[in-house]
């Protein structure tokens, strides 16, 4: 039991980056123009720096909280994709008269909930960190008040996010009572001792759980929320839901599954394979059938869902290392897309329909070929970096003789490319009349959208040195 | 350190691209540099390969120009390219064929000129990757990234229904490759079974010993990916949709080039990474492709549209050379590669001239034209040099190839043969009688009375064709050459793998088959000796499979 704050202090710089916005706020004068995002920025930077500096050090808090390497990559994932979201917000803080300072100060504080998920080792401790990260994105679904579909959105999200909370709680009580302890891995040394002999409560407790983070990494069928919510947030904060929920909530899945669950694989091995098969059918096909972007979009991340799935499923030491992998690609990736959506928002017209993107190459050929560009690494195409990530996660399946999921997951991807390459079809190659008119492109979030398109090409093409960093952070903790 | 010619091969056409990028302006100002900028390019590309070839030690058949970096090591995987006899023309063709595609869409493309430059050099690079990958995963890298361009090309410059046929060639593939991805990763697995590590290195895998059950499986997908892409009967649905809509240039690289991925690849992959698997599929690939051969011609024979015409025609072409890869012969592989690169020349040559007519008239249907002959005297000559190219006539590249891998398949299944013979008769059928439909008679369309005859440009498009498709009906020598080593080292590769069964009728036919090569040796004066060379050396690979076989057959992969 070591008491050092060390292991917290990333998560720490982001909460008093997000205290300073709030009180930013409070001293703005209404109109006055003030770069709280900076301060986000400067929060994000200094959690980076302590990143950096505790890499390799195996720091950890009271017993419950350890900055180990797989935490701390996910800890980086989750700090680019707090830049990214921040880079992408302006547009739309301005567009919809958001209030500012609120909007960042939520953003970190869901951010330094989901940096807690990510390196909390006892359940209570995750619980706390989902009901901090999940009540300030609840926030950010219905920050457009006025709108009756964010309203709407955030109100169905709450709702199902509530139950969802309840059964984790209860599967962490049960758990609690089957073992005596909250603690990662006492349970996990206890449950060895059990394995043989698996009671009825051990598979409730298991159940449980499995159904609590299943709602939040919105794995079929507990996905219902997903669309309504995806597309009744401001796509930015979309963009950021989308990523950071997932790599957290995906985070403490692997964490929790993969230690102190571990020794009653053969229990649960098979639920979450039949999820992860479940999860990328459905997230596909349903992805065909819309023609909202925002909506396909939705559908094509429940879709990735299936594929970390499968990555956790497998379990080796290639799982474990695509998992985190993927999560990085994938957040990136996924920022971007959502990204351009944003860019796209119009305050009376918001251009999500698939038919407002025709001629997009013709009006602003910049936005069309980052989105293709976006569109082609999620579709899982060479060279870009999600093709590196699926394959990450066909190895391990393969590896661990998941050939049936294996074969799922890739007629699956072909399935999502037909989705993804509609968009393309409309930005190329459909001529329209009556053009949709776009706003300009403001600097920042489009300088974000370019850093996004290079680290795809440079994780697609150069991956050796952080799938390297992947392998050393699973080696460090399972 | 050596340049590294290989590499630039690939890294030149996405530099070229780059260097589009930059090109600023409207599409006046800035077509005519783009379209400038990339001819060099691609031109440069092609004299890059002509020095390989000048190069090339022809007597080896081994990999030759290797190039190696450890890329990720986690997987094993490395940059590793090399070529030998087999990739070596492929990539010589490659860098000929693509100055002509942007030449011949010279004036047809009308907008984003820009972009479709940028496209096609994007496409001759991940063409240029394919032939000279020699670890899977980038091998698999290329065959992906390829799609990508030649979607948007058929996509944005195609004809009426270009999105329809885009997305279908897209999808089709790609439902291939996935699976040969999963094979992929399942060799890799065996091989990190067998020896702690993984590894894609072809070289190494070739060297592995498969177990027979994912033998199979693995040869299934491989066969899958490679005979869609071929495109084999029956899964040749999405080629005539592709050729019809592509543009011009388009239909030239993708029925030139692309097309010729799937045999290429089942000649340097499937058949010698699986042996038992492959002689045990190999009748039923051949079945399917004498099928292919003639359904092909027949149904190319009642296209009233030129370009469907010509796309069907390509099934039945590329029927012959997967009938020659499945004999597994010296003459069939050799005739297989050969016919390669000879159905590359003249069903480009097809192309070209179909598209300088839809120039001209903005239509294919055979129907719209009649009496061309009296009209663009130039061009139907050159139509018709193509098209008897196209036919197999001797002299011309057609025939040397067809020859061979009919040949090969008599020795090893004199049925096969004889049905695959019937799709010669028939192209001669199918495409004569468009030539004569388009050409002669009088001239029945008033709007043809008036079309211009080949311009200069149109001269530099056909004349290479035309020339080289002379010199390789004349001096086919020169190009079996370089294959001939490589084709035997690969047939070793397999045979020491796979059960031999062409031992048992070999002597018969070959000695048959010697007198026939005989007679052929008009060509050139080396060319008898050459094939006699290497029936000689053929016997005895068989006979050293044969023997290996019957004394140690856990020492079968044993390196000759």
């Amino acid at each position: 039991m070591n008491a050092s704050l060390n292991a917290i202090v990333p998560m720490a710089c982001v909460t008093a980056a997000g205290i300073a916005a709030m009180v930013a706020e409070s001293f703005r004068d209404p109109g006055e123009r003030m770069p709280i995002a900076g301060l986000g920025v400067v929060g994000l930077l200094g959690a980076a720096f302590a990143t950096v500096l505790l890499w390799n050090h195996n720091a950890s808090s009271f017993g419950m909280v350890a900055a180990d390497n797989f935490g701390l990559f996910v800890t980086g994932t989750l700090i680019v994709v707090c830049l990214l979201s921040l880079a992408i917000s302006g547009p739309t803080i301005e567009r919809e008269r958001l209030p500012g300072g609120e909007y960042y100060a939520l953003m970190l504080f869901a951010t330094a909930g989901m940096m807690l998920m990510a390196t909390a080792t006892d359940l209570l401790v995750i619980f706390l960190a989902l009901e901090v990260m999940s009540l300030a994105v609840y926030v950010l679904t219905g920050i457009r008040r006025d709108s009756p579909a964010s309203t709407e959105a955030a109100f169905k999200y709450f709702l199902l996010g509530a139950f969802a909370s309840a059964f984790f709680l209860y599967g962490i009580a049960f758990t609690y009572g089957l073992t005596g302890s909250t603690r990662l891995d006492r349970i996990g040394s206890l449950m060895a001792a059990q394995a043989m002999a698996p009671t009825p409560m051990t598979f409730l407790a298991l159940g449980l759980i499995i159904v609590g983070f299943a709602f939040k990494v919105a794995a079929v069928p507990f996905h219902m929320w997903t669309p309504d919510a995806y597309e009744g947030a401001p796509p930015a904060v979309t963009a950021f839901m989308s990523t950071g929920v997932k790599a957290a909530a995906f985070a403490a899945f692997v964490r929790v599954f993969l230690s102190a669950f571990e020794p009653l694989r053969p229990h649960w091995g098979e639920v979450i394979g039949v999820l992860a098969a479940a999860t990328m059918i459905v997230g596909t096909v349903a992805g065909v059938a819309q023609s909202s972007v925002k909506r396909m979009l939705a559908y094509s991340s429940i879709g990735h869902g299936g594929y970390l799935l499968v990555a956790l499923v497998s379990g080796n030491d290639y799982g474990k290392g695509a998992v985190l992998f993927y999560l990085l690609t994938y957040a990136i990736t996924n920022i971007g897309a959502f990204g351009v959506i944003a860019l796209l928002d119009n305050i009376d017209r918001p251009n999500d329909q698939v038919k407002d993107y025709a001629g997009l190459w013709n009006d602003r050929p910049g936005l069309a070929v980052l989105m293709t560009i976006f569109l082609l690494s999620l579709g899982g195409f060479p060279p870009m970096a999600g093709f590196i990530a699926k394959w990450y996660v066909f190895s391990a399946a393969v590896k661990a003789g998941h050939t049936g999921l294996a074969i799922v997951g890739v007629l699956t991807s072909v399935i999502s490319v037909f989705f993804y390459l509609r968009i393309v079809v409309m930005m190329y190659m459909t001529p329209t009349d009556t053009p949709a008119q776009f706003p300009v492109v403001p600097k920042v979030a489009g300088a974000a959208l370019m850093v996004s398109a290079i680290l795809i090409f440079y994780l697609g093409i150069l991956p050796a040195r952080v799938l390297d960093w992947a392998a050393a952070s699973i080696s460090s903790i399972f | 350190m050596a340049f590294p010619i290989l590499s630039s091969l690939v890294l030149l056409p996405v530099a070229g691209a780059i260097l589009l990028l930059l090109v600023r302006g409207d599409e006046e100002r800035s077509a005519p540099l783009a379209r400038n900028v990339a001819l060099m390019v691609s031109l440069l590309v092609f004299a890059e390969t002509l020095l390989l070839w000048a190069r090339f030690n022809a007597a080896s058949g081994d990999f030759q120009f290797v190039e190696r970096h450890t890329w990720i090591p986690a997987f094993g995987i490395e940059y590793f390219v090399g070529v030998d006899g087999i990739s070596l023309l492929l990539l010589v063709l490659t860098g000929f064929l693509t100055p002509l595609a942007l030449l011949g869409s010279w004036e047809s493309v009308h907008k984003q000129t820009k972009a479709f430059c940028i496209f096609v050099l994007l496409l001759e690079s991940a063409m240029m990757g394919v032939f000279i990958s020699l670890d899977l995963f980038l091998f698999y890298i290329f065959w992906d990234a390829m799609l990508v361009p030649m979607y948007f090309l058929i996509g944005i410059w195609g004809y009426e229904r270009r999105i329809y046929a885009a997305i279908k060639f897209i999808l089709y593939t790609m439902a291939g490759s996935v699976l040969m991805l999963l094979a992929i990763l399942g060799l890799a697995y065996i091989h990190y079974t067998s020896t702690g590590s993984y590894s894609f290195d072809l070289l190494k895998l070739y060297e592995m010993q498969v177990p027979l059950h994912p033998q199979f499986w693995f040869f299934l997908a491989f066969a899958l990916a490679f005979a869609i892409k071929v495109p084999l009967f029956p899964f040749h649905t999405w080629l005539p949709d592709a050729h019809v809509e592509a543009p011009t240039g388009g239909s030239v690289i993708l029925a030139g080039v692309m097309l010729k991925m799937g045999t290429y690849g089942l000649v340097r992959l499937a058949f010698p990474l699986f042996p038992e698997a492959a002689a045990y599929f190999a009748p039923a690939l051949a079945v399917l492709a004498v099928i292919g051969i003639i359904y092909g011609a027949l149904v190319a024979m009642v296209q009233p549209d030129m370009k469907k015409l010509v796309a069907y025609s390509s099934v039945s072409h590329l029927g012959f050379v997967v009938l020659g890869i499945a004999a597994m012969n010296t003459q069939g592989v050799s005739g297989a590669v050969y016919q390669m690169l000879s159905h590359g020349v003249s069903t480009g040559g097809l192309f070209l001239i179909v598209g300088m007519l839809s120039d001209r008239r903005h239509t294919r249907q055979i129907a719209e034209f009649g009496g061309l002959k009296k009209v663009v005297p130039h061009l139907v000559a050159a139509f018709l040099i193509v098209t008897l190219a196209s036919i197999g006539l001797p002299g011309l590249n057609g025939f040397v190839g067809e020859f061979l891998i009919l040949l090969g398949a008599f020795r090893w299944d004199p049925r096969l043969a004889a049905f695959a013979a019937t799709g010669v008769i028939l192209s001669a059928t199918y495409m004569l009688w468009m030539f004569q439909r388009v050409n002669y008679g009088p001239v029945t369309n008033e709007k043809n009375a008036t079309l211009p005859d080949l311009r200069p440009r149109e001269w530099a498009v056909i004349m290479p064709i035309i020339a080289v498709a002379v010199l390789m009906g004349v001096l086919p020598n020169l190009f079996l050459r370089p294959i001939e080593p490589s084709v035997e080292r690969m047939l070793n590769r397999y045979h020491h793998g796979a059960p031999s069964r062409i031992q048992a009728t070999a002597e018969p036919s070959r000695l048959r088959s010697r007198g026939i090569s005989a007679s052929f040796g008009g060509a050139g004066p080396s060319r008898t000796r050459e094939i006699s060379v290497s029936f000689g050396e053929d016997r005895q690979s068989d006979q050293q499979a044969g023997a290996e076989h019957a004394e140690a057959p856990q020492a079968r992969r044993r390196q000759p």
